[in-house]
C-alpha cells in the first residue's frame, strides 16, 4: 500500500531582502526575491526521508501563493519531490492563517493523503500554527515541531524539544506533523535532479476547484485586520570603542551607568 | 465588566512569569478570569489572585500530560463557552501558539499570535507586534468573533494587584480527538539555575566566535555576574557548543530584556529577528565591520577572549 505525503511549503520573500508591507498593509511579494522558504527545506527532507524508507510512498509538494510561487515548487521537485499542487486565484490576495488552514485542508483531501508535513513556521509571517490548524480542520492528530521523526507501520513517532521538557510522540496515520530546523539539514537539488524536475507534474487548482468561495479567504474573509504598519526607528547609532586592553573596563563603566550593576 | 480568560502556563501549580504579565494586560481589557489546567491547578490560586485574578478556573486531569494540544484546547473551549468572555489571552510560546490558534478555529474567531503589547480599543482589544525581523511594528485587532491573542514574554510589567481568585471547578469533555497523539516519554529540562531566556532581564549570548563548547564558561561566568541567562547563535548551537534550548533568533527564542550582550556574534538577519527589540544592546566582536554593531548602545572592537573575562572580573569588583 503507498504511502501518500503532501508536504505544505510556503513561497516568501527574502529574509535577507528589504522586506516592507504594501500599501493594503499585506506582505509586499512584489520588491523582495521570493524562494522557497528555508524553514519548508526541512519539511521537503523529512518527507523525502519517510518516503526513501518505505517500501511504496509519493511525496506531493502543495503551495499556495501568487503565480511566482512556482519557483518554490520547482525546488522541492528538484530535491527529489514526485509531483506538485499549486493553489493559486486571485481572490487569495490577503488570506489569514484561518483561511490559509482551509484552503491547504481542502486541497491536501483533494489530493489524498496518509501524512502531512508542513514546516515549523513560514519566514515571513513566523506565526507557526498552521500545522495545528490543519490537524484541526482535517480531524487526525497533531505531531508538531519534531526534531526527530519517523513513520513505521502506519505509526509516526518523534521528538518535540519543548521549554519544560522533551517529548516523545506518537500517532497513528493519517497525521500531520511539522518539523523544526534541528530535524537535519535539508539536501541541495543535484543537477539530475534540476532536469528531471522540469518534467514533473504541477497541477494548478483555484478556489472553485476546492469549492471554497472567494469571501471565506483574502482579504475581505480575514478574521484580523492591520490597522498600521509603521517601520520601527533605526537604532540611534551607539558608542563603539576599540579595545585597547581597557574595553572590558568601559563597556562596565558604561553599564553602570545605565543601573545595570 | 467584561471577563476575559487567560491560560495559565505553569510547572506543577508554580505560574510562570509570562502568566502574571497577561494579567496585567488583561485588566486592561477586563476582569481577568485565569484558566489552569493538569497537576498542581488549584495550588497556582493564590499567585494569580495576587496579580489580579477574579476568579481560577481549574481542571486536574492525566490527559493534559499524556497527550499534545487537544485536551487543553478541550477544556479552554470549554471555559469560553461557561465565561462568554471578551478575550481570551494566552501566552506566546510554541505551544500556547498551537492551542489558541486551535481554540480561535473551533469558536470561529480570528486570532493574533506573538503580540508585545495590548490595548483596549472601541472594536475590541488592539495588538502590538513586531514585524519582518522587528523591523516593523504594527497594530492588529480581530474582526470577527471573541479575540484570541498570544502574548510574548516580557511585554508587560508583573503587577500586583489583589483580587479575590475564587477556585471554581471548570467542567470539561474531552473530544473523541483529545487522545490523538500520544506523549510516550518526557525528559524534563535539567535546570541551570540561571534565569529563564525569554523572562531574563539581562541575557549574555555567545556565537561562533567563542570558537568552543569549553570557552562557554567565559560567556557564564559573565552572566552569572549579572545574574542573567546565556543565549546563543545557531552557528554556536549547530556546532554543538551550546544546548538548541539556548539558541535566540528565528528558529529559537525571541528574547526582549533590559540588557542584550551579544559575544562573537555577527548579527544576522535571523539573529536580530530574536533580539532586535531588547532595551540596550551591547556587543563585543574583533571585527569593526560586523552588522551587530548597526544595533548597539555600546559596542567594543575587540577579542572577546580579552573583554569578556575583564568586564566579568570589573562586574564583580563593582558589585562588591
Ligand atoms: C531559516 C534560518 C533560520 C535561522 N535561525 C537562526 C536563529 O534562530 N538564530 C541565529 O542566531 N541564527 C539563525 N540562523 C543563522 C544565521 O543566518 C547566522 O548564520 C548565524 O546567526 C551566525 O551565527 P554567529 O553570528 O555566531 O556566527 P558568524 O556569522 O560566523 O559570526 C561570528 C562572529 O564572531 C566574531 N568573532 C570571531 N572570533 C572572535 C573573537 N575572538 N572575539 C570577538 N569576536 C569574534 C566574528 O568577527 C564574527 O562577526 C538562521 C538561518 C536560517 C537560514
Ligand atoms: N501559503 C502556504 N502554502 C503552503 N504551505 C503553507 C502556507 N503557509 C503556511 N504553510 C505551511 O505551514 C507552516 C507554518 O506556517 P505559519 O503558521 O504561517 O508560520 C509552513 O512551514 C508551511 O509548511
Amino acid at each position: 500500500m503507498s504511502l501518500r505525503i503532501v508536504v505544505t511549503v510556503k513561497y516568501v520573500p527574502d529574509a535577507t531582502g528589504d522586506r516592507h508591507f504594501a500599501d493594503d498593509l499585506t506582505v509586499d511579494r512584489d520588491d523582495v526575491d521570493g524562494l522557497l522558504s528555508e524553514l519548508d527545506e526541512y519539511a521537503v527532507e523529512q518527507a523525502l526521508q519517510i518516503s526513501e524508507n518505505a517500501d511504496d510512498a509519493e511525496v506531493t509538494v502543495l503551495t499556495i501563493g501568487p503565480e511566482d510561487a512556482k519557483d518554490a515548487l520547482r525546488k522541492a521537485l528538484s530535491m527529489g519531490a514526485d509531483k506538485a499542487i499549486h493553489v493559486e486565484d486571485d481572490d487569495l490576495h490577503g488570506t489569514d492563517a484561518i483561511g490559509t488552514s482551509l484552503v491547504l485542508a481542502k486541497a491536501i483531501e483533494k489530493a489524498g493523503y496518509d501524512l502531512v508535513v508542513s514546516g515549523m513556521a513560514s519566514t515571513d509571517g513566523t506565526m507557526g500554527i498552521v500545522p495545528a490548524l490543519v490537524a484541526e480542520r482535517l480531524g487526525v492528530p497533531q505531531v508538531t515541531l519534531l526534531s526527530e521523526v519517523s513513520v513505521e507501520d502506519g505509526t509516526v513517532k518523534g521528538r518535540r524539544d519543548g521549554d519544560a521538557a522533551s517529548e516523545q510522540l506518537e500517532a497513528s496515520l493519517p497525521a500531520v506533523v511539522s518539523v523544526t530546523d534541528q530535524s537535519g539539514e535539508a539536501r541541495y537539488p543535484s543537477f539530475k535532479g534540476i532536469m528531471a524536475a522540469k518534467k514533473k507534474p504541477v497541477e494548478s487548482w483555484d478556489l472553485s476547484d476546492l469549492e471554497i468561495d472567494a469571501d471565506e479567504v483574502g482579504l475581505a474573509g480575514s478574521w484580523t485586520k492591520v490597522e498600521s504598519a509603521t517601520e520601527r526607528p533605526a537604532r540611534t547609532a551607539g558608542t563603539i570603542v576599540k579595545d585597547e586592553g581597557e574595553g572590558g573596563k568601559q563597556l562596565a563603566e558604561f553599564l553602570a551607568s545605565q543601573k545595570f550593576i | 465588566m467584561a471577563e476575559v480568560l487567560v491560560y495559565v502556563d505553569h510547572v506543577d501549580g508554580a505560574v510562570r512569569k509570562p502568566t502574571l504579565e497577561l494579567l496585567t494586560l488583561a485588566r486592561r481589557v477586563g476582569e481577568p478570569v485565569a484558566v489552569a489546567l493538569g497537576a498542581g491547578a488549584a495550588d497556582t490560586a493564590s499567585a494569580l489572585a495576587e496579580h489580579g485574578a477574579v476568579k481560577v478556573l481549574t481542571h486536574e486531569a492525566a490527559e493534559y500530560a499524556d497527550y499534545l494540544v487537544v485536551p487543553k484546547v478541550d477544556a479552554l473551549q470549554a471555559a469560553v463557552e461557561a465565561v462568554s468572555p471578551a478575550a481570551v489571552l494566552v501566552p506566546s510560546s510554541a505551544e500556547g501558539k498551537e492551542i489558541a490558534a486551535r481554540l480561535a478555529l473551533r469558536i470561529g474567531s480570528g486570532i493574533i499570535t506573538d503580540a508585545v503589547d495590548l490595548e483596549a480599543g472601541d472594536e475590541g482589544p488592539v495588538a502590538t507586534q513586531s514585524a519582518f525581523a522587528a523591523s516593523y511594528t504594527t497594530k492588529s485587532r480581530i474582526s470577527k468573533g471573541t479575540p484570541v491573542i498570544t502574548v510574548k514574554p516580557n511585554s508587560a510589567a508583573v503587577e500586583a494587584a489583589p483580587a479575590a481568585g475564587a477556585v471554581e471547578a471548570l467542567s470539561v469533555t474531552f473530544s473523541e480527538k483529545a487522545t490523538g497523539t500520544k506523549v510516550t516519554g518526557r525528559t524534563p529540562r535539567e535546570s541551570t539555575g540561571r534565569p529563564e531566556l525569554t523572562e531574563a532581564a539581562i541575557v549574555v549570548s555567545g556565537g561562533r566566535g567563542v570558537n568552543g563548547a569549553e570557552n562557554f564558561a567565559i560567556i557564564e561566568a559573565l552572566a552569572d555576574s549579572l545574574g542573567a541567562a546565556v543565549g546563543a547563535s545557531r552557528a554556536a548551537v549547530d556546532a554543538g557548543w551550546y544546548p538548541h534550548t539556548n539558541q535566540v533568533g528565528q528558529t529559537g527564542k525571541s528574547v526582549s530584556p533590559q540588557l542584550y550582550i551579544a559575544s562573537g556574534i555577527s548579527g544576522a538577519i535571523q539573529h536580530r529577528a530574536g533580539m532586535q527589540t531588547s532595551k540596550t544592546i551591547v556587543a563585543i566582536n574583533k571585527d569593526a565591520e560586523a552588522p551587530i554593531f548597526e544595533l548597539v548602545d555600546y559596542g567594543v572592537v575587540g577579542d572577546l577572549f580579552d573583554v569578556v573575562p575583564a568586564l566579568t572580573e570589573e562586574v564583580k569588583a563593582r558589585k562588591g
